[in-house]
């Protein structure tokens, strides 16, 4: 670590694994992550099922469940500190306090029999030591923040419908002005209108409290409306990452490519899509060389053999493919981003 | 006219609730040629997919008529029903839920042959299945698999494989990859194009999916609060949404280009209750547009342009 | 679900590569029996439960009912256990293994057939009462819950009095107050199953009621009752003891672990064995049903596969 990434990286993983043992099966969830985060940014984490985005995400919270769950190896370096390497104690002070997270389902994250005002203030009192009664009124602020009147504070969370119930998660996520927030698929179970007002209100505060924020998602859609750096991951890999525009419209990887052909396209008429042939490979049994190979259309004998090797192709966009190692000097990731 | 395969009229289905009076789909008219497909998209609780299990009475309607091939179905026995199945079919959401944890591939695809005498001894069952199977893309390999062995995509093939067993002509789609991944998702949508031109399919595709329903749709429908509330030409419906509701809805689809921003209709509030709903246009309560008019009558579609209906009582007034 | 099993990972879609390697089809309770294998305490419960079995299907090569476990040798009352009487003599003599070896016959038969019919029953009224609900859900389950509200023990001692005490009014007994339980439960399963897409997909493609209960309700909710039929086992089987321990079971001489403890138990300072190994055989029994039943409740709920 120099000094420099430290000013700079709010959140650094480098080759992060994560495996989980099954009954003597051993899942590769996470192989050799790496990926950084400066203050304020917005990464998009897309993939499909199975991907490893939330073991990601679950990686740098350290709430990867123990068993069966295993980090194997790799560094979370958040503020200058790894975050793997610190004690549980004060890893519980930076969890919903300086990150904190959003899950998938706004109807189980909440506790059905607390009030939603409770709620948000039991994360203020444990991390910022202040009095019940500043606690309430700032979680009534909160709410008024995301757009609910503080007087529905005394709600309990089957009073509000779905879009209002992930508004609470969220106000709950924000209420310490966290340096990090991940959101796991924040919208995925609302509906496309509730979903603009809540992907507008995370724009919002994040611009005004310059919170970095990491946006699990498969939706290509809402990383183009919302993000400004994008990682693609496939079989616990990113195998594209980079600027948005890079990656959107300079497309390197061909899973990224296959990704966009299986979507259509609103502004154009395809009479068939272009789907990636096959399906994800089996955890237990990631094959060899290039995850992506036994589904590549542009898979080549030698794509099977070797592994291939993350190629920076122009600034800060990397790409893991073999048919850009010859065309492009293999370069060292960690150097590169650093 | 004789290209109609299926028409409903004022069709209403109503639940009672504690609270009064559910109005889930309320009085929805629309009719589809053969060969073609009608999408109808809407959010949760617009009452599609209770639209859809209505018209193949699988919930009573509360009144309306059902045509089918010109034969009001509605009041069809159970014998007629029975028969009326092997015509008209459905390929549920969730490809986990809709197959018997209990029962193998070849045993769910197998069913409806055995139920409706299709077959006349094993071989000739395990023949139509392997036929069934090669049909919706499936390994024959697979035909003693159980569903939890299978993935979401090839689970969701044996739900179409079902469907397709009895030779229908119709089949209504009820979210059909919208629990799948999105190349897993291609996959599927290409395999029921695929199945359209080859049997002749007329299909219903209920989602909540708009740039889905727009590639996969020749008519769409938009639904709100039981009702239908503006139907065009898939096409059209894009190039020129003209309800208020439409529109915001289109407005916020997240588009993947990056300099994509149309300008936003950004809702205010959410979908009010489906109970006892007020007389009138059920979106006024939300729309910018609403003047006294919107509630004092009810608004009924209107075509606006060939082919283009909106029910908007502000519709062409600007 | 979260573990999808991919079977063949590697293959596109379209792979159509000719039956002859298709897998057989592989039975579901095979999953359930490897499941339950690596569960050592419902392995050791399904020990003893087979060595019970067994005694009771070779008691007659164990030990002669007619001279050994229901005559009389008074020379020999109340002695304690040695090489000739294992587990020692009750009151008139007869030996005490021999006589828990054939209680094992009455024991059984009296637990698993009243769990039967009280499957038969309670599943068939609950079924009725999940799948078609309304009125008929609530009449049955009305009448269900006035059972419930008698202790059942009090009930199947009312039942026994009022039909006379021998084994088949035992075993009624016991079903009949046990009834309500299955009831419940069978019907709580159709509930949830009944509203599953498959049930609509079923209807979907014609098939009548009857195939549907049949075909794909029932056999998705066999595993609670399956469940609770094995508790329900070691119930009833305590239920006989209990009866019989206060005289309206099983009547004299016939052997049966309850009525043994209950004509042992004036003894009980003088000679402790009498009461003690029939109450040991007892306990030990209902404890292997219920590590046998709580092991299957694991191994039949997927969800705590891992």
């Amino acid at each position: 670590m120099t000094e420099q990434a430290n000013t700079q990286d709010l959140l650094s993983i480098e080759d992060l694994s994560i495996v989980y043992e099954v009954d003597g099966e051993t899942t590769y969830a996470v192989n050799g992550l790496n990926i950084t985060l400066k203050r304020g940014e917005t990464l998009g984490l897309i993939g499909e099922t199975g991907a490893g985005k939330t073991t990601t995400a679950l990686g740098i919270m350290g709430l990867v469940p123990n068993p069966p769950g295993r980090v194997v190896s790799g560094k979370v370096v958040f503020d200058g500190e790894d975050l793997l390497q610190m004690p549980k104690e004060k890893m519980r002070g930076v969890r919903g306090n300086r990150i904190s997270m959003i899950f998938q389902d706004p109807m189980t994250s909440l506790n059905p029999v607390m009030t939603v005002g409770e709620q948000i203030a039991e994360v203020i009192l444990i991390h910022e030591g202040v009095s019940k009664k500043a606690s309430f009124q700032k979680a009534g602020e909160m709410l008024e923040m995301v757009g609910i009147p503080a007087v529905r504070a005394g709600d309990f969370p089957h009073q509000f419908s779905g879009g209002m119930k992930q508004r609470v998660v969220i106000a709950i996520a924000l209420a310490c002005n966290p340096d990090l927030l991940i959101a796991d698929e924040p919208t995925t179970a609302l509906d496309v209108t509730i979903q603009a007002q809540v992907l507008d209100l995370m724009k919002d505060l994040k611009s005004r409290y310059n919170t970095a924020m990491i946006l699990i998602t498969h939706d290509l859609g809402v990383v183009a409306q919302v993000c400004d750096k994008v990682a693609i991951m496939y079989a616990g890999e990113v195998v594209e990452s980079g600027d948005i525009r890079d990656v959107y419209e300079n497309t390197k990887h061909p899973y990224t490519r296959g990704l966009f052909g299986s979507i259509p396209d609103l502004d154009h008429s395809v009479g068939r899509l272009n789907p990636i042939k096959g399906m994800m490979p089996d955890p237990t049994d990631p094959p060899s060389g290039c995850k992506f190979h036994p589904r590549c259309p542009d898979a080549t004998a030698t794509c099977a053999a070797s592994e291939p090797a993350p190629v920076l192709t122009e600034t800060g966009h990397v790409a893991r493919c073999l048919m850009l190692q010859s065309m492009v000097e293999p370069t060292d990731v960690n150097r590169v981003q650093g | 006219m004789s290209d109609t395969i299926l028409e409903v009229r004022d069709l209403k289905k109503y639940f009672p609730t504690p609270k009064g009076t559910l109005h889930a789909v309320d009085g929805v008219n629309f009719a589809i040629n053969k060969g073609k497909t009608l999408g109808i998209v809407g959010e949760s609780g617009c009452g599609k997919s209770t639209t859809g299990r209505v018209i193949l009475r699988l919930l009573e309607a509360t009144d309306g008529d059902i045509l089918f091939e010109g034969q009001n179905i509605r009041h069809f026995n159970k014998d007629q029903m029975r028969r009326l199945r092997e015509d008209m079919q459905i390929i549920f959401q969730d490809p986990f839920a809709s197959l018997n944890p209990r029962m193998t591939a070849s045993e769910i695809i197998g069913e409806p042959l055995l139920i409706h005498n299709k077959v006349k001894n094993k071989q000739e069952l395990t023949e139509r299945v392997a036929e069934l199977m090669e049909l919706v893309g499936l390994s024959p390999r697979l035909v003693n698999t159980y569903p939890h062995e299978l993935d979401g995509g090839r689970r969701q093939r044996i739900g179409i494989a079902r469907a397709l067993a009895l030779k229908p002509k119709f089949i209504i789609c009820d979210e059909p990859v919208s629990a799948l991944d999105v190349s897993i998702q291609a996959q599927i949508l290409n395999l029921m194009q695929d199945l359209q031109e080859q049997l002749g399919l007329t299909y219903i595709f209920i989602t909540h999916d708009l740039s889905v329903v727009k590639h996969f749709s020749d008519e769409i429908a938009v639904m709100y609060l039981g009702q239908l509330i503006e139907k065009a030409p898939a096409r059209d419906l894009f190039s020129n949404p003209t309800h208020p509701y439409t529109r915001a809805l289109l407005s916020a689809i997240p588009s993947i280009h990056l300099d994509h921003k149309m300008e936003r209709e950004v809702l205010q509030g959410e979908i009010t209750s489906p109970i006892n709903p007020a007389p009138g246009c059920r979106f006024a309560p939300r729309c910018k547009y609403a003047a006294p008019e919107c509630t004092s009558r009810e608004i009924h579609l209107n075509e606006i342009n060939d082919g283009h209906f909106v029910a908007c009582a502000m519709a062409g007034k600007g | 679900m979260s573990q999808e099993m991919t079977l063949d990972p590697a293959q596109g879609q379209l792979d159509k590569s000719p039956a002859k390697g298709a897998p057989k089809k592989r039975s579901q309770w095979l999953e359930v029996w490897h499941r339950l294998k690596r569960d050592k305490m419902a392995m050791l419960g399904l020990l003893i439960i087979t060595l019970v079995v067994l005694a009771a299907i070779f008691a007659d090569v164990i030990a002669d009912y007619e001279t050994v476990v229901i005559a009389q040798n008074l020379s020999d009352r109340l002695q304690g256990p040695s090489a000739q009487y294992w587990l020692g003599t009750d009151e008139f003599g007869r030996d005490i293994f021999a006589r828990i070896i054939h209680g094992t016959r009455v024991s059984l038969m009296v637990g698993v057939l009243s769990v039967a019919i009280a499957i038969v029953m309670g599943g068939g009224l609950g079924a009725v009462a999940g799948y078609y609900g309304g009125k008929i859900d609530n009449v049955i389950m009305r009448v269900m819950d006035i059972f419930l509200a008698v202790p059942s023990i009090l009930l199947a001692i009312a039942i026994v009095s009022a039909l006379g005490a021998n084994l088949m009014n035992l075993m009624l007994a016991i079903a009949i107050s046990s009834v309500p339980t299955y009831a419940r439960v069978v019907r709580a399963s159709v509930l949830t199953i009944r509203d599953q897409e498959f049930i609509e997909a079923a209807r979907a493609i014609g098939a009548s009621d009857l195939r549907i209960i049949f075909r794909h309700i029932i056999p998705n909710c066999l595993s609670p009752v399956i469940v609770q039929g094995a508790l329900g086992v070691a119930g009833a089987i305590l239920s006989t003891a209990g009866l019989s321990f206060i005289g309206l079971g099983i009547q004299p001489p016939e052997p049966e672990w309850g009525a043994m403890l209950a004509g042992g138990r004036q003894y009980l300072r003088h000679a402790w064995h009498v009461t003690t190994f029939p109450g040991l055989t007892i306990m030990i029994t209902i404890l292997a049903l219920n590590l046998l039943g709580d092991g299957l409740r694991d191994a039949l709920d997927p969800r705590l596969k891992h």
